[in-house]
């Protein structure tokens, strides 16, 4: 056959095209069952996140059915009289998070700014990599060293320090023992620091050169270059690296288990003993005094778990929408 | 004069953040040194010791003993809960990655790439309390072993698993895809022989981070792998971890538990540095070959 003139299906006899037919139908099914599995397993990581949340439903239906709604403003969580609210938890975690971004945020994004205007070439790399190594440091050690070298010294010099200073704001009464809020929201900020400080470097280097350069042409110094010029570009970047960081604070659990004190109440100063949701389900998940209470425990996990996923969410929507901005890189 | 002023003023503050920035690297950098620091004075006198990595771990003092023994059940029980833990992420990681990236246009591919990407950042915590939730009503008999363990430890590798070998084919040049298209092969081959070979360095050291990610893991396992001192039997029981062994021992008032709990963490910690900066360099090599920045 000619092979310039494109022959017809209908003209063409089917006996002659049956070999290749065969062929394709054997690669297509190939590649539908193919298709099939991956698509299947892709689908599970889905299932995945619905299992976590229908399970966390399922688990603390006898506590919301004793407590209802009110069960988000009970102030009270006593195994003894089984009334379980969740206040004291949330309290602990808001608080340990909040100081920890207060303590972070200029130390990483200092960091971050060295990284990528300051520091010489060569140490840009090194640096950069020590601190992602931060992050991969499991928490338990993180908790285990805060134990015997953080809280000594938060016990002996920091606290009786900032109680006879600052004494007088009422943030720091009490008794200081060192186990306590401040102690864990040192730890965690330690702990947040290398997610906040690698997004906000690396939506930093996103930004065009073309524009630094337009700022130190007209005779901006390095400080304002990176005020006028990078700042603003990266700054739904870095605001959402501060809220990733917020997310992992909230729900850090072994170090702050370890540091915190462990008492379920609200805070009254940062050297008040606490808990968080985290610490609360570590802590008591297996030593309650019944059923009631392992609901009322998952139930706090279903809480943390949505406030952590609506706080994810927020921070990656910020964090793609520079990266994409700047080259394609995540997209 | 004013004018010179103002010029020496602006400089003074960009020379002051410049200084203000490189002391908050160092303070950034302090607790890394220090836990490296603490850990090599603390754990080395025990981690050097012969039967550190066989023997079993020691009780409270008593009058009569207070013997510092080893980790061997809990390097053990790490190792099988890494196993199963892998067994199950490696391939389901792998493969929705797969129909992330390369079967992309379909919008299913871009929630299952989102879905990983929002689960990485679920508290680990959470997954084992959900394992935990699920099988103390399910399978009350096998709530506390090996299986729950391993399953809460797949459900934090998998989303990572996913979004690092998603990352890995993405960098493939589509030019890999079209040539091997073109040459007949079809796309189910084309995308395991050739564009999963490609990406398979990047696969491997994102395959490698989860499982340190996942070894260094105490919170998933506190109420499901629960933790033991003794070599396991079977995978039906509580199952000792390093991370869990070094929870019990740092909070423990005796001085020889804790020592113990210091050479499990040098190990750890080392383990896990180790294999980052390797991995790091590893990638970075990779970058530099594929004509990357």
């Amino acid at each position: 056959m000619d092979p310039l003139t494109p022959s017809s299906p209908s003209s063409s006899p089917v006996p002659q095209s049956e070999a290749p037919h065969r062929r394709t139908d054997r690669h297509r099914w190939g590649d539908r069952v193919f298709f099939g599995l991956v698509a299947v397993v892709g689908i599970s990581v889905i299932t995945l996140a619905a299992a976590i949340v229908g399970i966390l439903i399922y688990s603390s239906q006898q506590s919301f059915r004793v407590f209802g709604w009110s069960f988000l403003w009970g102030t009270v969580w006593s195994p003894d009289s089984n009334i379980f609210g969740v206040v004291p938890f949330m309290a602990g975690t808001l608080l340990t998070s909040a100081i920890a971004l207060l303590i972070a945020v200029p130390l990483a994004l200092g960091s971050a700014i060295f990284l990528t205007t300051h520091a010489p070439r060569w140490l840009r790399g090194p640096a950069g990599t020590a601190i992602e190594l931060l992050a991969a440091v499991p928490s338990v050690i993180y908790g285990f060293w805060a134990l015997y070298v953080i809280h000594p010294y938060m016990a002996s010099t920091i606290e009786p320090g900032l109680h006879q200073y600052l004494g007088w704001t009422g943030l720091f009464g009490g008794t200081a023992v060192g186990l306590d809020v401040l102690t864990a929201s040192i730890v965690l900020a330690v702990m947040i620091i290398p997610t906040i400080c690698a997004v906000s470097r690396d939506t930093l280097l996103a930004v065009p050169q073309a524009q630094k350069e337009a700022a130190l042409s007209l005779g901006a110094t390095d400080w304002e270059t990176t005020r006028v010029a990078s700042i603003p570009y990266a700054r739904s970047g870095i605001i959402g690296g501060i809220i990733l960081g917020l997310g992992r604070a909230m729900g850090e659990t072994m170090a702050v288990t370890m540091v915190i004190g462990n008492a379920d109440r609200i805070p009254t100063s940062l050297f008040s003993q606490g808990q968080t949701i985290a610490s609360l389900i570590a802590n008591e998940l297996l030593s309650n005094t019944g059923p009631l209470q392992v609901s009322a425990i998952l139930e706090a996990g279903l809480v943390l778990f949505v406030i952590v996923l609506i706080v994810n969410i927020v921070a990656r929507i910020l964090v793609w929408r520079v990266l994409k901005v700047g080259g394609g890189v995540v997209e | 004069m004013i004018h010179f002023d103002r010029h020496a003023r602006r400089k003074l503050l960009s020379h002051t953040i410049a200084v203000l920035s490189g002391l908050a690297v160092i303070a950034v950098l302090y607790p890394l040194v220090s836990i490296v620091y603490e850990a090599f004075v603390l754990g080395g006198g025990v981690l050097f010791q012969a039967q550190f990595f066989t023997a079993v771990p020691p009780n409270a003092c008593s009058a009569l003993s207070c013997q510092t023994v080893g980790i061997g059940p809990d390097i053990v029980g790490t190792l099988i809960l890494i196993g199963i833990a892998s067994g199950i992420s490696v391939p389901v990681g792998v493969l929705a990655a797969i129909f992330a990236s390369e079967y992309r246009a379909r919008g299913l591919g871009r929630a299952i790439s989102f879905t990983a990407d929002v689960l990485t950042g679920v508290p680990s915590i959470i997954m084992g309390a959900f394992i935990y939730g699920y099988f103390v009503i399910y399978y009350p008999t096998i709530a506390y072993s090996a299986y729950t363990g391993g399953l809460a430890l797949s459900a934090i590798m998998t989303p990572i698993v996913v979004r690092t070998t998603e990352e890995g084919l993405r960098v493939v040049p589509n030019s890999v895809r079209e040539a091997a298209l073109a040459l007949g092969i079809t796309k189910w081959k084309a995308t395991l022989r050739i564009v999963l070979i490609a990406a398979l360095p990047a696969v491997a050291t994102g395959v490698l981070l989860a499982i340190m990610r996942a070894a260094g893991e105490a919170a998933p396992l506190l109420f499901t792998a629960l933790g033991s001192n003794l070599y396991p039997t079977g995978l039906g029981h509580p199952i000792g971890a390093l991370p869990l062994l070094i929870y019990f021992f740092a909070l423990s008032p005796y001085s020889n538990q804790v020592k113990v709990a210091w050479g499990a963490t040098l190990f750890l910690l080392l383990l896990i540095l180790i294999v980052n900066i390797v991995s790091r360099l590893l990638i970075h090599r990779m970058a530099v070959r594929m004509g990357g920045t």
